[in-house]
């Protein structure tokens, strides 16, 4: 299952929270969009710290572009 | 992707030891003791020194709070990392403002001087951190339930701007009105003769060691709320390094240069009512958590182009004044007149907020 979750505009924690609530649910793949620098490192710790692997971090419409994936 | 080192966990541990030495090394050179910086007492200063309150012994246009904002302003345009932003409910985060600053002014103290109390010996930090934990805990009840301020919105580049712009405004009128020796006013802006308001260190040592800092904790995103919040929240003990380094390198430069004075009662800028200590910094915490920042990281943000952080300085600000003149602040002789009513409306308001904010992800 492929899941998108748009955390651009919120405030710490809540991309945080959102990612570790869709890996989760979720064994598959998750892509996150955040659109600041603090955002980007916070769910890239957080996907590292579920065992998952950030494989895509790219810019994208002023932000970032996480795609994470369990390993 | 260029990587951030400061954003690594030896990065966030170096900045919290380099803001604990710094801050030990400000009160060394004339701040006031376990005050080397306070975010919280620092803007209550800048009110008075903008004549917002008329409390005569805390008015001094502190530079440290210039050049932490400033600091990170820069950091963020040499990085490319400024981006205007705001919209997120600036009323609310307004009132966070005010109410995390009656809350601190109730302990007498931000986050950050709570670290410095405890690293110069002064017991009753203890209790203050501990009412910051627990206020923090609450706070991360919420987020867990969904609470949200909401999304921002990108802005127009002068949005971002104004903040610093304000910031550089104030630093002006500190050079063209500088303080007349034992004059309590230099036509704008007011200066205190005695108290905390007249203890400071040399302007221009103040401003370049918040330059650094405001820096160092743009890149490093160092947050003192944000290290008890993630680790109640999911464990996560990044930022804590980073606090935990500001203790204990405050620590270690206390005991050097004799700063280092063990008990809980006569501590400098301090009362010990326990009680009170407490419940103040769980006012604080709360608003803090909710608000996704303490003080030194709502300077950050704002620094960084964040409009609705700069709002919360702004109630911040605003809450001090308030707090003085409607006797709500505490000083070494105990609480104010209405610190108790202060603390729990707040707390029923931040309650209030947390609850009607919760339960749907914006």
């Amino acid at each position: 299952m492929k899941k998108m979750i748009d955390a651009r505009g919120l405030s710490c924690p809540q991309p945080v929270l959102m990612a570790l609530e869709a890996m989760r649910l979720d064994n598959g793949e998750l892509t996150v969009l955040v659109d600041t620098d603090t955002a980007r490192e916070n769910v890239g710790r957080a996907v590292a710290s579920q065992g998952w692997r950030l494989m895509t971090d790219v810019p994208e419409d002023g932000g970032f572009r996480l795609v994470a994936r369990k390993e | 992707m260029v990587k951030n080192v400061f954003a690594s966990r030896w990065g966030v541990i170096a900045v919290g030891a380099v803001i604990g030495v710094l801050a030990a090394l400000l009160q060394k050179l004339g701040n006031p003791g376990n005050m080397g910086i306070c975010v919280a007492c620092f803007e209550r200063d800048i009110a008075g020194a903008l004549g917002l309150h008329r409390a005569e012994i805390v008015q001094y246009l502190r530079p440290e709070i210039l050049g932490l904002a400033l600091g990170s302003a820069v950091a963020a345009l040499a990085t490319k990392e400024f981006r205007p932003r705001a919209g997120s409910a600036p009323i609310i985060r307004f009132v966070l403002g005010m109410l995390a600053m009656i809350g601190a002014l109730v302990f007498l103290g931000c986050p950050w001087r709570a670290a410095l109390r405890l690293a110069g010996g002064d017991g009753n930090a203890i209790v203050g951190l501990c009412g910051l934990t627990f206020g923090v805990w609450v706070g991360a009840l919420f987020l867990r339930r969904g609470f949200s301020l909401g999304r921002n919105q990108s802005a127009p580049n002068m949005v971002g701007a104004i903040f610093p712009l304000i910031i550089v405004g104030l630093l002006a009128l500190a050079f063209i009105f500088p303080q007349i020796p034992d004059q309590g006013k230099n036509d704008v802006l007011w200066y205190s003769l005695k108290g905390p308001g007249a203890t400071h260190a040399p302007f221009f040592v103040s401003l370049c060691f918040a330059l650094v800092i405001g820096v160092l904790a743009q890149r490093s995103r160092f947050c003192t709320m944000g290290a008890l919040r993630d680790l109640l929240l999911f464990g996560n003990t990044h930022l804590l390094g980073g606090l935990l380094a500001l203790i204990c390198a405050a620590l270690a430069t206390n005991l050097v240069l004799g700063q280092f004075h063990p008990g809980f009662v006569g501590q400098p800028v301090a009362h010990a009512q326990h009680l009170w200590n407490f419940a103040g910094m769980t006012l604080a915490g709360l608003a803090f958590a909710l608000a996704g920042g303490c003080p030194g990281r709502q300077l950050f943000l704002a620094g960084e182009g964040d409009g609705d952080a700069a709002i919360f300085v702004l109630g911040m600000i605003v809450g001090a004044a308030v707090s003085h003149n409607f006797a709500l602040a505490s000083s070494p002789a105990g609480i104010g007149a209405h610190g108790m009513a202060a603390v729990l409306i707040g707390v029923a308001l931040c309650l209030a907020i947390g609850f009607t904010m919760s339960g749907r992800r914006a």
